[in-house]
Parts: structure tokens; C-alpha cells; sequence
């Protein structure tokens, strides 16, 4: 079966026919090209498929496109504003909170859902909050640190702030 | 086996000698804390792994795998698959006669699909190709085989049972091979020791697990192949595709795009390789094969999977006179040439840092119903760090002395470096193991500790406390050739290119294959300082295509830093000496009186009379403006072949709390210092140590490839195999103590296995140390809660009963 979806993602509405067991991972690598996201698994553990899904930090592998209908949805793509990097992404870059690179559009995700649920984490919530997503390089410190730079230096930033308040005054946050 | 010819260093002590550098002004790059030129691309969603690849037309392949770990294959039924939707074709290792085989052990070959037989669980068996990846899972879960299983031999104890049926086709038997290493098994040295001790240690079965899954995309333009894949070494890759194929490698293109970590496990070549190639070549269309992370947990390498035997002879001092190794190394169903060599490179590195009178060694490899094992991570080294180091902290309790103690007692010398151990070629470079052992103390409170443990033993309604050392050396550096030669490699050297632009910027392209090293960055460095003070942001660093690189060998072994590092240097030397001639030229005075600001050149003593690195760059395109011989342009390549391995060693300390009720580990502090030799970015250089001692970490405490009693794998996906989070892991605090090595003119080491070599013994001996008072003297790792408690629950029971008797 298929459906009609509208989302807005990144900013930009989307129209698009999908399959009803279309991953919304895949609809937005495959689809829309954003190739970001990542698949790290089969189980919803890894994490680095991670969006914020109106306002909300979700793993993008267990949320059908179909059902995403609606949705406001910010990618890794999206995170940086008017071409500067967000507090988040900067904090990463800084503080070497990434090696490879696979796990990182997840971790900045879920980090930034973190932010915007507890502004001002200590190291123990950080490491509790992104529980959900798995690295293999960098053994964590680094990335709580990165974090930790970001509060620091002006949390989530204007991508995700402006994304938060639109599904704040949508009543969705 | 290994009987390497390697070239001592003419001389100890001329340590990190670099080239002249002529009148240099600016600051050093090389020890610089710089975050990464990689970073803004992989933050910002414009990394390139293989998936994000979308070539027209891609069509997707998918396996149908084995669900017995040993069994006949009666009949296979693809007819309803081949008829669904967007199906392009279905394929079984019959239909694919005349494939050519995986690399491995010559005579033990592994077909891409199996061959009447499955011999583990995950096995490809027939493989579908359709439109999409959708479409190409459903077709293979339409395909119908049947079996006729086969008793599944998946301990090395089943395997080497006397009748135990051999696994793999035309072997005798499974051990696979049967090695001696020494020429006698050190019984007399053994028998003559006044202590004598014996240890079994299991090193345990690990799943690499880089967060990105193994997957390629093979595509054919014209002759030419082109393999897109997340490897670690494009260029053997390349070379072995080559042959299979019988192409010419000019036609055979291998690029390693962005790669989501490798582990070493990156460094095997899978039958994907083979399969994407030769059915994108039927189709005329890419092939793409990404795998699931339930796939990769059966189908990527595996490491470890180590038994050891242990003989230890030792006197009252508790200095260690003989030690006797017997290795059992687990191959799985298809022997790696990586994995069937791992404990000879174990039983090199056994003495650790210690003198040992003898020692004796031994290995068989021996064939199972289970994942290929191959490199993972330290891949030989870290099982012969957990072994020694264990040793020592047996030794110190049976004679109730103090670990630290027994360490230094048995250190080989500063003074006495480079050190030749009783192996042929294994010489180890300049260290200092027992000033690195200070250094660690100096940031512990040892004393205080011990007494604080000492406290809590007495007092039951707090957590017992223990204190575990880690003082180990591995090797790192690999080459040289004759040893690479013998893990399938051309050779052991490695390559760069500089080149300057007209305008003065630098493109470097390098023949090792990074995965989160930041070699981007770190060569960036090397090659700022070498051509005098070049800008970071004015150089880029390429990598990973066959086509563009010049030859290399890929990022294993610890080679990126000691072994590409020196070919940068030495490339970005001969840019130099060509920029210093033209800049010379130009201003009309002597090559001794050029000095170099980063992007200025001027003439020592005349004030005013300078030059841009840029009007240089441009005029070395300009022959008309060239002194007299000399060649256009400013590109130089170079080799660079390392002279031995390095040594890379450190002292690591490990503080847990074990809780009484549960078993629980709590690790309370985490100290490593490192010697690397040179550090090239103390950032990277951090985040190297700190991801290794993740992985350490959690293989004493979390981690293990687990098979039932029919090789069923039951850590087949990431819910059940146990990759740490963050609140698994502590705050490490990690320092460095750099010693730098005579075996090339960086002086660097090596970093990338430290970690995981230094970290499990640390926590093992820890929380051997904080239950050795109930008698434990042993734990298996992974050290689950359940584990402890029970050792705990049966070690009191033991007490009690003496109590009472």
C-alpha cells in the first residue's frame, strides 16, 4: 500500500508517495538525498539514525515514513545556521567528540534533543542522555565534553531552537 | 615461521633525528593541539560513506545465509524468489561455478557461497540481486533451502576431539596448523625455578562492531572496475581483486570513501567483494551490498578467541625465570591469514616488558563452526599483554609481594634499548618502563589506596576496593616488509605525494587508508612543519582511491603516524629544498641565507629583500624563470620503508569497586600514561588512547561472542551483544611520557592499538586484587556481575567451610 506524506524537513515541505513499510531513514537517504542520517543497526540501539522529530530526539529506523506524515523534521543537515555551525556541532569539533565520524549526525542529535529537554546537563545527565547511541571510537569522554562546550557556548542554536518552538506553539512539545 | 631478517638501528640514542631545516621560523605544528581539518564535513551531514553513494541504476544485493553452524545443503528452491517483483536474479554457488575464491591460507580458500556445506551460522548461501533493497530482502527471505545438519563443532574442545570430522574441505584434521616456536618447551628452566605456577587464560571471542556495517558498491565502465568500499587498505584490495578478476590493476579502481571505523576487522576481504563485482558485471549495472548490524555480528571477522596454557618458573624475588606458552588460537570456519598468524605475534610479544630467562612457546590454530577470526583491534598483541601482565600479578600474590614491586624487579632497562628479545627481529625500541611506572604513581596515591582497600575489606556495608596495573608494550609500525610480506601485504613501506599549487597550497595524497585516525590532520602537520611553516588551512590531505593515490598499503597495525608519517616528511622535505633553490634564485642570494616565515621568504641580513611562498609556487611552473636543471613543478614522492617495528608502551592503573551483594564493577579511576614516542596532536592522540581503553574496557567487563551448544550465535545483534554506552565507560585520565624511537626519523611509535592492548588487564587485575583476599586468583573476562558474584559466593563458601572444620 501506498501513501501521500507531507513533512516538512529542514525547513523545507516535502510531497512524496511511499510504501507503507518504508523506513522514514530510508525516505530520507534514499528520497530526499540526505545522506547524513545514518544506519548503524537492526534494533534501535545504535542511535545513529537519530532526528528530532518535532521536537523530539527519535531513532529515524523505527518510524515509518508513513506515519512521520505532518512531521517537522531536523536532520544533521539542518543543525547549522546561515552556514555556522551549531554550538553542538562546534562543541564536537573542538573537544574531538568524533573519530570516524558514522555514529555523529546521532550523537549531535540526540545531544541536541538533550539540550532541549535539560539545558544545562551535568556530566552524568549527558552521559545518561545519549545512552541511546553508541560509539565505537571515541570511548565517550570526549563527547561529554563536547556537550559540555556547547552549554557553554550557547546550547542548541538557532536551527533547533526555531525547530523546537514551532512544535512548542504546535502544542507537540 | 616468522624468521624475519630485520636491521637493527645502526646505534642506540640518536633519538627523533630530523632533517636540517633551514632557517625556520615559525612554530612547531608537529605536538600542536589542532582540531581536525575532517571535522566540518562529517558534523554537517557531507561525509561520504560507502551507502551515501548512489550511483544510476544501483541495484541491490542481498544474502540468504546459513542458519546451522554445520550442515549439508540439501536442495535449494529459488523459483518463487526469481519471480518477485524487481528481481534481477538469484544465485547459488553452483550457478557461480568457476568464481574465484576469498583469499586466505593457500589450499584453504573460502568460495564466496558455500559449497554444498555451511559451516557457521551466517554462511552466505545463495545471493539476490533486485531494485531495491526492500525488494531484494523480501526475495531472499522467499528463497527455500533445506539442510541436513551436521554435528556442529563450535569450541576448539569439539574440534580437536579425537573423530572429530575436519571442517574445512582437504584438511586432515582441524588444527589447521601446528606450530612450535621454540625448540624446546623450557621443562628443565621450568623444573629448576623455586616457585613454579600454572594460569589458563581465555581471551574471549570479540565482535569488532564499527558502528559503520560492512558494505561495498561495484560498478564497470568500459574495463574497468570500480569498487567502492569501507576497507582499511583499498590498495590490497585492489590488487587482489585484480588477480581474480585478470585485469590489469590500471583497470581495477578500489576507493575507501569515508570509512565508519574499522577496527581491523575492515582489513579482511569479504566474498561481497567478489560477488557485487561479478553480478554488476552480468547486469551491466552497480551492485550495492550494505549489511545489517544482525549480518555483521556473524559475518564480519571476529577477534581474539585465544586459550592459553601458562608455565611460570620464578624465584623468591619473584623474578621470572621460564615461562611456557601453549596458544590454542579459535580460526572459525575459514582461516584468515590475519587470524591464523595472530598468536605468533602474541607469543613475540609474551615476555612483555620483563627479562625472562626462556621462554617456550607454542600454537595451534584450530578450525570451528563459528565466524572467521581475523584482526581486531591489537589483533595478537593485547592477548600476549593480558597473559603477562596477568602473570605478574600471579606471581606477586603467591608470594605475597606487592605487584609493583614484581614489575620493576623484572624490567628490561632503559639503558639496555633497543632490546633484542629471544625472537628473531622482535627488538624493542627506546623505552623507559620503569620511569613510565613512576609516572603513573606520581598521579596515584597508591599507598593510600592500598589502604584504603585494606579498610574495606573489614567493613562490610562498603564496596570492596582493588588496584590493577597495567605496565605492557606491543608493537606498532607495521612493516617492515619482511614481516608484512607475510600477512599477504606487497610490502611494509608507505607513500605520500606533496604537491604545491601555483598559488603556494598543498595537496598530499598518502597510501594509508584512514577511519577516524585523523590523518588528515595529523600529516597536515608533519607536512606544515617540513615545508617550512605552510599554513594548515593551505593543505589538503587525499586518500583512498587506487586510482588517484600512488601505490600504498592501507591503516593497520599502528602505522599511519611511524610509517606514513616519515614518507610526508621526507616528501615535503624535497618540496622544500626545491622552494628554498627557486627562492634563492629569485632574490639572487645563497640557499644558506633563505629564511622562511611560513608564506614569506627573505634573505638573512638584507632587510626588505623577501619573496611569497606563492610567487615562488608560481614561478616553479615558470621554466623560463628556473635556475639552470632544474625540473618544473613542485611534486615530490616518496617512499618510506620502516627499519623495524616500533614499541609503544605505557603504564595504566585501574581502580574498581566491586559491590559485595551483586558483583558489580564500578570503575572509580582510570590512569594511563602512554609512550608513543612523538605525538603529533595531543587531541588525536587522546581520543586514540581513550576509544582503545573503551574497547579494553569493555572486553573485561561487558563484551563476548557467544555460541550455544549447537552454534547458534546468541550476540547476533546489538541488544544482546553488550558494545558499551556512555554510562558504561568512566572519565579516563590519560598522560604522556614520550620517549622517541631510533626506528624512524619521526621518533613516533604508534598509537591506535595502546588502548585496547593495555586496557582488560588492568581492570582484571584490579578486581582480582580487591577479591584476592577471599582467595580468588583468577576471573574470566568478560567479568560479568554474575561472574564476580559467583567466584565471590563460592571463594566465601570455601572459607566457611574451613571455618567450621
Amino acid at each position: 500500500m501506498r501513501h501521500d506524506v507531507t513533512l516538512r524537513v529542514n525547513g523545507v515541505q516535502t510531497d512524496d508517495t511511499v510504501e507503507s513499510r518504508q523506513l522514514l531513514v530510508h525516505y530520507l537517504r534514499d528520497t530526499l538525498g540526505l545522506t547524513g542520517t545514518h544506519v548503524g543497526c537492526d534494533s534501535s540501539n545504535c542511535g545513529a539514525c537519530t532526528v528530532l522529530l518535532d521536537g523530539l530526539a527519535v531513532k529515524s529506523c523505527t518510524v515509518f515514513t508513513a506515519a512521520a506524515d505532518g512531521t517537522d523534521v531536523l536532520t544533521v543537515e539542518g543543525l547549522a545556521s546561515d552556514g555556522e555551525m551549531s554550538p553542538v556541532q562546534e562543541g564536537f569539533r573542538q573537544c574531538h567528540g568524533l573519530q570516524c565520524g558514522y555514529c555523529t549526525p546521532g550523537m549531535l542529535m540526540s545531544a541536541t534533543g538533550l539540550l532541549l529537554d535539560v539545558p544545562e546537563p551535568d556530566s552524568d545527565e549527558i552521559r545518561t542522555g545519549l545512552e541511546g547511541n553508541l560509539c565505537r571510537c571515541t570511548g565517550y569522554q570526549m563527547i561529554v565534553e563536547s556537550v559540555s562546550w556547547a552549554v557553554e557556548h550557547g546550547g542548541v542554536g538557532a536551527a533547533a531552537r526555531s525547530h523546537a518552538d514551532r512544535a512548542a506553539a504546535a502544542g507537540l512539545r | 615461521m616468522y624468521d624475519v631478517p630485520l636491521r637493527t638501528p645502526e646505534r642506540p640514542g640518536r633519538l627523533g633525528r630530523r632533517p636540517r631545516r633551514p632557517g625556520r621560523l615559525m612554530a612547531s605544528m608537529v605536538g600542536a593541539t589542532v582540531v581536525r581539518k575532517e571535522d566540518p564535513a562529517l558534523l554537517t551531514g557531507r561525509g561520504r560513506f560507502v551507502d551515501d553513494i548512489q550511483l544510476p541504476g544501483t541495484a541491490y544485493l542481498a544474502y540468504v545465509r546459513s542458519p546451522h553452524a554445520h550442515a549439508t545443503i540439501t536442495s535449494i528452491d529459488s523459483t518463487e524468489a526469481a519471480g518477485m517483483p524487481g528481481v534481477l536474479g538469484v544465485w547459488s554457488g553452483d550457478d557461480l561455478q568457476g568464481l574465484p575464491n576469498c583469499r586466505s591460507i593457500p589450499g584453504m580458500e573460502r568460495p564466496c557461497l558455500a559449497p554444498g556445506t555451511v559451516r557457521f551460522v551466517g554462511e552466505p548461501v545463495v545471493v539476490v540481486v533486485a531494485t531495491d533493497r526492500y525488494r531484494a530482502a523480501d526475495a531472499a527471505a522467499a528463497v527455500v533451502v533445506d539442510y541436513e545438519p551436521l554435528p556442529a563443532l563450535c569450541t576448539i574442545e569439539q574440534a580437536m576431539a579425537a573423530g572429530a570430522a575436519p571442517i574445512v574441505p582437504g584438511t586432515a584434521s582441524n588444527v589447521v596448523m601446528d606450530q612450535p616456536l621454540t625448540e624446546d618447551d623450557a621443562e628443565a628452566e621450568l623444573a629448576a625455578a623455586p616457585h613454579r605456577s600454572t594460569l589458563r587464560i581465555r581471551n574471549q571471542r570479540l565482535a569488532a562492531v564499527p558502528i559503520e556495517p560492512g558494505g561495498c558498491v561495484a560498478t564497470w565502465e568500459g574495463g574497468t572496475l570500480t569498487l567502492y568500499a569501507t576497507v582499511q587498505a583499498p590498495h590490497p584490495v585492489r590488487n587482489e581483486l585484480a588477480v581474480m578478476f585478470g585485469l590489469p590493476q590500471h583497470q581495477t579502481r578500489v576507493v575507501a570513501p569515508d570509512v565508519g571505523g574499522g577496527f581491523g576487522a575492515k582489513a579482511s576481504f569479504y566474498p561481497e567483494f567478489i560477488l557485487t563485482a561479478e553480478l554488476s558485471r552480468r547486469l551491466s549495472r552497480p551492485i550495492k551490498y550494505i549489511e545489517t548490524r544482525s549480518e555483521n555480528l556473524v559475518s564480519m571477522t571476529h577477534g581474539r578467541a585465544q586459550v592459553q596454557d601458562l608455565d611460570i618458573g620464578y624465584d623468591d624475588e619473584g623474578r621470572l625465570l621460564a615461562l611456557r606458552v601453549a596458544i590454542v588460537q579459535d580460526v572459525g570456519a575459514w582461516p584468515d591469514p590475519t587470524g591464523t598468524g595472530l598468536p605468533t605475534l602474541t607469543v613475540f610479544m609474551s615476555g612483555g616488558c620483563y627479562k625472562i630467562g626462556k621462554i617456550a612457546a607454542s600454537f595451534r590454530s584450530v578450525a570451528t563452526n563459528t565466524t572467521p577470526i581475523a584482526a581486531y583491534r591489537g589483533a595478537g598483541r593485547p592477548e600476549a599483554a593480558f597473559l603477562i601482565e596477568r602473570v605478574i600479578d600471579l606471581v606477586a600474590d603467591e608470594l605475597g609481594l606487592d605487584p609493583v614491586d614484581v614489575r620493576r624487579r623484572n624490567y628490561v632497562q632503559p639503558e639496555e634499548m633497543p632490546f633484542a628479545t629471544q625472537w628473531p627481529g622482535i627488538i624493542y625500541d627506546e623505552s623507559d618502563y620503569p620511569g613510565l611506572l613512576d609516572a603513573l604513581l606520581s598521579h596515584l596515591d597508591y599507598d593510600g589506596l592500598k589502604a584504603e582497600a585494606a579498610q574495606r575489606r573489614d567493613d562490610p556495608s562498603r564496596p570492596l576496593l582493588g588496584i590493577g596495573f597495567s605496565t605492557f608494550v606491543e608493537m606498532g609500525g607495521f612493516g617492515p616488509s619482511p614481516l608484512f610480506e607475510q600477512f599477504g601485504y606487497i610490502g611494509g613501506w608507505e607513500s605520500s605525494t606533496v604537491r604545491m599549487n601555483p598559488d603556494g597550497s598543498v595537496v598530499i595524497s598518502v597510501g594509508t587508508s584512514p577511519h577516524g585516525q585523523g590523518h588528515e590532520t595529523a600529516f597536515a602537520q608533519i607536512a606544515s612543519d617540513a615545508l617550512g611553516g605552510v599554513p594548515m588551512e593551505r593543505i589538503t590531505v587525499l586518500h583512498g582511491d587506487t586510482q588517484t593515490v600512488q601505490e600504498g598499503i592501507g591503516t593497520m597495525g599502528s602505522r599511519g603516524i611511524p610509517v606514513c608519517g616519515p614518507a610526508v616528511q621526507k616528501s615535503s622535505d624535497g618540496v622544500r629544498r626545491k622552494l628554498i633553490r627557486i627562492a634563492a634564485h629569485m632574490l639572487e642570494a645563497s640557499e644558506d641565507d633563505i629564511q622562511q616565515d611560513g608564506e614569506t621568504f627573505s634573505v638573512l641580513g638584507t632587510p626588505g629583500s623577501e619573496v611569497s611562498l606563492a610567487e615562488v609556487a608560481l614561478t616553479a611552473y615558470k621554466p623560463h624563470k628556473l635556475p639552470e636543471g632544474m625540473d618544473i613543478g613542485l611534486q615530490v614522492m616518496e617512499y618510506y620503508e620502516p627499519t623495524n617495528l616500533s614499541y609503544p608502551s605505557g603504564a595504566h592503573a585501574c581502580v574498581v569497586e566491586v559491590d559485595r551483594q551483586t558483583g558489580r564493577v564500578t570503575i572509580v579511576r582510570y590512569v594511563a600514561v602512554d609512550d608513543c614516542g612523538t605525538v603529533i596532536n595531543p587531541l588525536t592522540a587522546r581520543g586514540q588512547v581513550e576509544g582503545g581503553l573503551a574497547q579494553g574496557i569493555a572486553q573485561a567487563l561487558l563484551e563476548e561472542v557467544v555460541y550455544d551448544a549447537d552454534g547458534q550465535p546468541i550476540t547476533s545483534t546489538l541488544v544482546d551483544y553488550a558494545v558499551p554506552g556512555a554510562p558504561d565507560i568512566p572519565a579516563m585520565e590519560t598522560h604522556h611520557f614520550e620517549t622517541k624511537t631510533s626506528f624512524n626519523p619521526l621518533g613516533a611509535k604508534g598509537l591506535g592499538e595502546s588502548g585496547a592492548t593495555a586496557g582488560p588487564q588492568a581492570v582484571v587485575n584490579a578486581v582480582v586484587d580487591a577479591l584476592s583476599h577471599l582467595g580468588v586468583r583468577n576471573l574470566d573476562m568478560p567479568m560479568t556481575p554474575f561472574k564476580i558474584w559467583t567466584a565471590m559466593r563460592a571463594a566465601q563458601q570455601e572459607i566457611d567451610q574451613e571455618a567450621t572444620t
